[in-house]
C-alpha cells in the first residue's frame, strides 16, 4: 500500500517537474495536457465558486489537491499497480482534514472566532424558535460532518470501484474455466468488467474534481462576507 | 420453515440494506439531474454555473448510499 502511494507520488512529482521546467511559450503535447487540466481546475472550479481575488489566494493548495487526488485515484485502474491511493482511510481522511484545518483557520482569521461561529451557525432569515433546533445541527455539520463526509465520500468510492472490478473479472473467469455451457456467458462478463474498468477512470476524475469543488465551497462559506 | 429453505437464507443482510438505502439517493440523483438538463434547456449560457451546482448536489445526495456501504463493512 505504501509503495503503491510512493510510486504514485514519485511519478507524478517527477512527470510534473519535468513538464514544468521545460515549459515553452508554445506547449507542447504533454504540457498543453497540463495547462488544460489547471485552466479546468481554476476556471470550473476555483472562478466559479471563490471568485477571481478569493480565488488566487487558494488556488496553488486546490489545484495541488486536484492533481494529487486525480494521480492517487487512477492508481486503482493502472495494471501492476491495482490499488488506488486513496482506497484507505489515512489518506482521504488526512485531505479532509487539511480542508477542515483550512476552513476553519480562515474563517476564524477573517470573522473572529464568535463571528465564525455566528456567521456558519446562525443563517440569517429564519423564524428565532427554529434556532434551537438549527444551531446544534450547523455546528455538527461544521466541525464534523463536513470533513467526515469528504472522507468517506472519497473512501467509498475508490474501495467500491475497487471491488466491482474485482467481482467482474473474479465473474469472468469463473464462467470461463466452469467447463460448462455457462462459458458462453464469459465474453458478455469480460466486456462488462472493461466497461467498469472506464466507468472508474471516469470516476477517478470525478471524484477528484467534486473532493475540490466542496473544498472550494466550504472556503467559500467560510469566508464570504456577511449578506 | 425446512432446513433448506433456511440455508438458502443465509449470507450478509447487509447486502438487502444496501438495496433498500440505494432507492433513496437514486430517485434524488435522477431529480437533481433531470431539473438540471431542463434548466440547460432554458438557460444554455448558464451551463457552467448550473453543472457545479449539479455536481454539489449529487455529491451531498450521494453520501447517503455510500455511508450504506461503509455501514455494511463496519456493522
Amino acid at each position: 500500500m505504501q509503495l503503491v502511494r510512493l510510486i504514485i507520488l514519485a511519478v507524478t512529482l517527477i512527470v510534473l517537474a519535468i513538464i514544468a521546467s521545460r515549459a515553452k511559450l508554445v506547449p507542447g503535447k504533454a504540457q498543453s495536457i497540463v495547462e488544460i487540466l489547471i485552466e479546468f481546475v481554476n476556471n470550473s472550479i476555483i472562478q466559479n465558486t471563490l471568485g477571481l481575488r478569493e480565488g488566487k489566494r487558494f488556488a496553488p493548495m486546490l489545484i495541488t489537491m486536484f492533481f494529487f487526488i486525480f494521480a492517487m485515484n487512477l492508481g486503482g485502474v493502472i495494471p501492476g499497480l491495482n490499488l488506488a491511493g486513496t482506497s484507505v482511510i489515512g489518506m482521504p481522511l488526512l485531505l479532509a482534514l487539511w480542508t477542515f484545518v483550512t476552513y476553519v483557520v480562515f474563517g476564524v482569521k477573517k470573522h473572529g472566532l464568535g463571528g465564525y461561529l455566528k456567521h456558519e451557525t446562525m443563517p440569517p432569515g429564519v423564524p428565532k424558535p427554529i434556532y434551537i433546533l438549527l444551531v446544534p445541527i450547523e455546528f455538527l455539520q461544521v466541525i464534523l460532518i463536513r470533513w467526515a463526509s469528504l472522507t468517506i465520500r472519497l473512501l467509498a468510492n475508490m474501495v467500491a470501484g475497487h471491488i466491482m472490478m474485482v467481482v467482474f473479472i473474479g465473474m469472468t473467469q469463473a464462467l470461463l474455466f466452469s467447463g460448462s455451457a455457462l462459458i458462453a456467458l464469459a465474453p458478455f462478463s469480460g466486456a462488462l468488467a472493461i466497461g467498469i474498468y472506464g466507468f472508474e477512470i471516469f470516476v477517478a476524475a470525478l471524484q477528484a474534481f467534486i473532493f475540490t469543488m466542496l473544498t472550494a465551497v466550504y472556503i467559500q462559506m467560510a469566508t464570504s462576507d456577511e449578506h | 420453515m425446512d432446513t433448506s429453505l433456511i440455508a438458502a437464507l443465509e449470507g450478509n443482510i447487509a447486502t438487502v440494506g444496501y438495496g433498500l438505502a440505494a432507492i433513496g439517493p437514486g430517485i434524488g440523483i435522477g431529480i437533481i439531474v433531470g431539473k438540471t438538463a431542463e434548466a440547460m434547456a432554458r438557460q444554455p449560457e448558464l451551463r457552467g454555473q448550473l453543472q457545479t451546482t449539479m455536481f454539489i448536489g449529487i455529491a451531498f445526495t450521494e453520501i447517503l448510499t455510500l455511508l450504506a456501504i461503509v455501514t455494511g463493512f463496519i456493522f
